[in-house]
């Protein structure tokens, strides 16, 4: 999984669909940005059906993590400085 | 761009497929997690069918960082996930999509896919005939 295997991050979501990581931003954070497959954040290019929801809640990013044999992972991981680049990307 | 291998069709068509891309003139080129790639390798030890073979990730990079693409881009599907790979590689890449779509739920998995591909699915689990017949209908390595 590259450097996100070795943060501190919380799986909000297993298994789940890529339909239902993105329900999942949009109905439990208020702030989030929308991006296209491929977009890195931290290390790794994210994967999934555009448009992709990526969470920010304070210095907490939530985003889609997907790995062929176990599907896509709901991550929460706090960075201040991804946070900040990520809601940059707003204005 | 292989899947998951845990589904036996997989490792038999993803071979079947790269002989008659190879015949057609293709040089082709194998992304896959390190469990779907080593049954190939496995199964080719003296590289007859296989050419490059790249971790799926690496892959993925090196596509959205512009230091590659291809022409063509063949996504093995049955799983979510599978959909997942298959709409970024058309969102990254400029080649065209063919979505080999198969396992139980091949019909579901379909109705998924609202993105720009050729579709060619069938319900293969432990037998690749039914795939490869999808396959050979729509011939992907025609010109």
């Amino acid at each position: 999984m590259g450097c996100v295997e070795s943060m501190n991050y919380e799986i909000l979501m297993r298994g789940g669909s890529f339909k239902e990581c993105r329900e999942y931003i949009m109905k439990h954070f208020t702030e989030y940005i929308e991006v296209q497959p491929g977009f890195r954040i931290f290390d790794i290019h994210t994967i999934g059906v555009p448009p992709i929801a990526i969470g920010l809640d304070r210095d907490f990013i939530i985003f889609p993590y997907t790995k062929p044999c176990h599907g896509t992972f709901l991550l929460r991981i706090e960075d201040t400085a991804e946070a900040a680049r990520l809601r940059a990307m707003k204005k | 761009m292989l899947g998951c291998p845990q589904v036996p069709v997989q490792t038999s068509v993803a071979l079947y497929l790269i002989n008659r891309l190879r015949k057609s003139g293709f040089v082709p080129v194998v992304a896959g997690n390190k469990a779907a790639n080593t049954l190939l390798v496995i199964a080719d030890p003296d590289r007859h069918y296989l050419g490059e073979v790249m971790d799926l990730d690496r892959a993925v990079t090196m596509i959205t960082e512009k230091k590659r693409d291809f022409d063509r881009c063949f996504v093995f599907i049955h799983n979510d996930a599978g959909i997942s790979y298959a709409a970024t590689m058309g969102a990254i890449s400029k080649a065209k999509i063919y979505t080999l779509v198969y396992g139980e739920h091949y019909e579901d998995l379909v109705k998924n896919i609202d993105f720009p591909c050729t579709i060619i699915a069938a319900k293969a689990v432990h037998n690749p005939l039914p795939l490869k017949k999808a396959i050979d209908e729509v011939t992907p390595w025609a010109a």
